[in-house]
């Protein structure tokens, strides 16, 4: 389940924000502010993919980097709004 | 102010150095529409083109004193005092320009005769005495100066075009330029923007000299270390020290024999220079602003209001955004570089706008935001370092938000967010250039369009630790809003400031801009000011603001800096006057170029629409991609045609 959601995401990120480039890696750990992947803009389009993607509803709360700035976290974050949506 | 072209060949002829100088001073003539001329001895040849402003009858250029030659573009504004004591020491001077006077002067200082110099200037003087040429430029770079060295000799000009005149001179894009542009929005001089072309660094002047060039930096900014030496007067005292100075910093910039008008852009320091201006004119002063049709970017209010407060013959130019579409061609063919961002195209309309009016001078408010500390940048960097002295905090981030109420998206941000979108880290407190790092970060992240043949020529190439490299040692000990201040006036005022949003668009129009705040005398003032003084809490140039309020209705004199800024990409997404952008940006075309990568720029293309693309990165690549194709149209691949057809 989770490498669904990480290829998904990178999918999204390889799309939309390098614009096909597919020659750099992202790790699960990669940081998508600090390789300027990611802007104040990117995030709402993020949090845009990912509600859209995955029948999630990410709460403002939530809209912080522990969450959201890496392909690791956000499989992580997902992964348990599913769980907690499912129980 | 002018232009001009010259060579230290030692092959050419006279006779052939002038049919060379009158071309190359051609491709110039939109700096100087009034006269022309030419001079070549032996191996060397000076060439001008002018505009007339001060000594119109009898102030024509190349000019010569005995066995001095000079050609020279700007202005000296204390031009009177100099040549009274020039006087005073038994000189006489056989016209009433500013030209002569740097003349006299060098006969009586040599190249000393620069620290005498309060004014915009470049400029080729040759010693038939010495058999030297001594090329200089002013303080902060606000007139140009290139040049290029080559087995056959050494070529100079105001403008890279002239230069391009030269036979041999190819122009080919300087990757390392291209890197430094798509991060810290300018190259670095001496890097030019074309491979082979250098520009002579503001501060600095040049020996040409059997052969050999020398380069040596005659000013720099400065301050005090942190702490120590500051002004220590009372701020009323300095306040009054502000006001005189810059008072007769614009007094000295009203000295023309044709009329000097002013720009007006809505905010506080043009208001400020035109507000000085009324005060130096036995005449109405003539104000000149650019209005936007997008509400986001117009402050025709407040210019209108200023307007109307000063007395002012106010005109007005509204740009629409098909308006930038339509010059942005023309715009790069003057910047002759690439740039990151379309503020340049309003100002080339202003100045048209000017020139259509009959003033050939303006006074405007350029360099009071770095020399009194009014960017959003420096406060940006005091909140970063506020938050970055405690890690975690929940609240102190939040101050971020205060700082960019124009930028909806910002408005929305955790706290969380906001520290790493604004690189809040420990490390900060240490690193030189932690002021600029979140700028240079977000425009870099548009080098993901760059081609792998372009990446791999640049190898690993780090623009702003080139930056750092040519830092002086002092540096280390300043305040780290001076530093800040450092950066800004050293790199992106002449690289970009001055020159793409400067000179290049003013002179388009053949209209020259004056510039109080960037008087040295004024700046040395208020490099020892405790930085408290201009940036007081999250308030920008307090100071400033406190010597000149008199001045100013209330409403200007309170107000926020607002950035000036233009809309980037919708302008061209939409624009049926924009028919060129599809041509230049088609994937033949980018891979013909080969700097950039045709898919990932198709994409940006689909991106953006009929409405643009959102966002910092995003914006900045399409500017810089558009522009940079623009450049290669006009400048690489239009003479590679050129050389086709007569071939």
């Amino acid at each position: 389940m989770s490498d669904h959601i990480k290829a998904n995401i990178r999918g999204f990120i390889i799309e939309n924000f390098l614009f096909g480039d597919t020659s750099q890696v992202i790790e699960d750990t990669t940081s998508l502010i600090d390789n300027g992947y990611v802007d104040s803009t990117g995030v709402l389009e993020l949090v845009f993919h990912i509600e859209q993607s995955f029948g999630i509803k990410v709460a403002d709360s939530d809209i912080v980097p522990a969450n959201l700035d890496s392909v690791g976290a956000i499989a992580a974050y997902v992964e348990a709004k599913q769980r907690s949506a499912a129980a | 102010m002018c232009g001009f072209a010259g060579y230290s060949a030692t092959g050419l002829a006279p006779e052939m150095g002038q049919v060379l100088l009158r071309a190359m001073t051609e491709s110039i003539a939109h700096r100087g529409p009034d006269a022309s001329g030419v001079w070549a001895g032996p191996g060397v040849g000076l060439g001008h083109r002018r505009l007339s402003i001060v000594g119109l009858e009898d102030g024509q250029q190349p000019m010569g004193l005995d066995d001095l030659v000079l050609a020279y573009n700007g202005e000296i504004f204390n031009f009177v005092e100099l040549r009274a004591e020039l006087e005073a020491k038994g000189r006489k001077f056989r016209t009433g320009s500013d030209t002569e006077v740097i003349l006299h002067l060098y006969r009586e200082l040599g190249t000393a005769a620069l620290d005498k110099l309060n004014g915009d200037f470049a400029f080729a003087l040759w010693d038939g005495g010495r058999k030297r040429l001594f090329l200089a430029r002013d303080r902060v770079g606000v007139r140009p100066l290139f040049y290029t060295e080559r087995p056959d000799g050494f070529y100079f000009a105001s403008e890279i075009k002239a230069l391009l005149e030269v036979p041999g001179v190819e122009a080919e894009l300087d990757p390392f330029a291209l890197d430094e542009i798509f991060t810290l929005w300018a190259p670095l001089a001496p890097r030019s923007g074309f491979k082979g072309i250098a520009e002579l660094p503001p501060g600095h002047f040049m020996l040409v000299e059997n052969g050999h060039c020398r380069i040596e930096r005659y000013w720099d900014f400065d301050f005090p270390d942190l702490a120590d030496g500051y002004d220590s007067r009372s701020e009323a005292v300095l306040a009054e020290d502000v006001l005189a100075l810059l008072d007769d910093a614009t007094r000295i910039r009203m000295r023309a024999d044709v009329p000097v008008g002013a720009y007006l852009s809505g905010g506080l320091d043009s208001s400020i220079t035109a507000a000085l201006a009324t005060r130096h004119t036995p005449h109405r002063l003539a104000t000149f602003s650019v209005g936007f049709e997008s509400a986001e970017h117009d402050e025709t209010a407040y210019q209108a209001l200023m307007a109307e407060a000063l007395g002012t013959d106010h005109v007005a130019v509204t740009c629409r955004n098909a308006d930038i579409a339509s010059v942005f061609p023309q715009v790069i063919a003057h910047t002759e570089r690439p740039i990151v961002r379309t503020a340049p195209a309003p100002l080339f309309l202003l100045s048209g706008l000017v020139r259509d009016n009959a003033i050939k001078v303006v006074l405007t408010g350029e360099g009071a935001d770095e020399v009194f500390a009014g960017y959003d940048l420096f406060k940006e960097d005091k909140v970063r370092r506020f938050a970055a002295r405690q890690p975690g905090s929940a609240r102190r981030p939040l101050l971020f938000k205060r700082l960019y109420p124009y930028l909806p998206n910002l408005q929305n941000q955790s706290a969380d967010y906001l520290t790493a979108f604004f690189g809040v880290t420990p490390d900060l407190l240490s690193d030189p250039l932690a002021s600029h790092r979140p700028r240079f970060r977000s425009t870099s992240a548009a080098k993901l369009f760059f081609s792998g043949d372009l990446r791999s020529t640049l190898a690993g190439y780090d623009a702003a630790a080139a930056l750092a490299d040519t830092l002086p040692a002092r540096f280390a000990r300043w305040h780290p809003q001076h530093q800040a201040q450092y950066l800004e006036s050293r790199f992106l005022l002449p690289g970009y400031i001055l020159s793409s949003q400067g000179d290049r668009m003013a002179m388009a129009h053949g209209v020259e801009g004056r510039f109080p705040f960037l008087d040295h005398r004024l700046m040395a003032l208020a490099a020892r000011l405790p930085p408290r003084l201009t940036l007081k809490g999250l308030v920008e140039k307090h100071i400033l603001r406190q010597a000149t309020r008199h001045l100013l209705p209330e409403s200007i004199g309170s107000r926020t800096k607002q950035p000036y800024r233009a809309p980037d990409s919708q302008v061209f997404a939409a624009s049926a006057e924009a028919s060129y952008v599809g041509e230049v940006l088609a994937p033949d075309a980018i891979a013909e170029t080969g700097l950039f990568n045709p898919q990932a720029v198709s994409r940006l293309v689909a991106k953006a629409g009929v409405t643009g693309v959102e966002g910092f990165r995003d914006n900045t690549a399409y500017v810089g991609i558009l522009s940079t194709q623009l450049w290669h149209r006009t400048f690489a691949r239009s003479r590679r045609t050129a050389t086709i057809a007569a071939e």
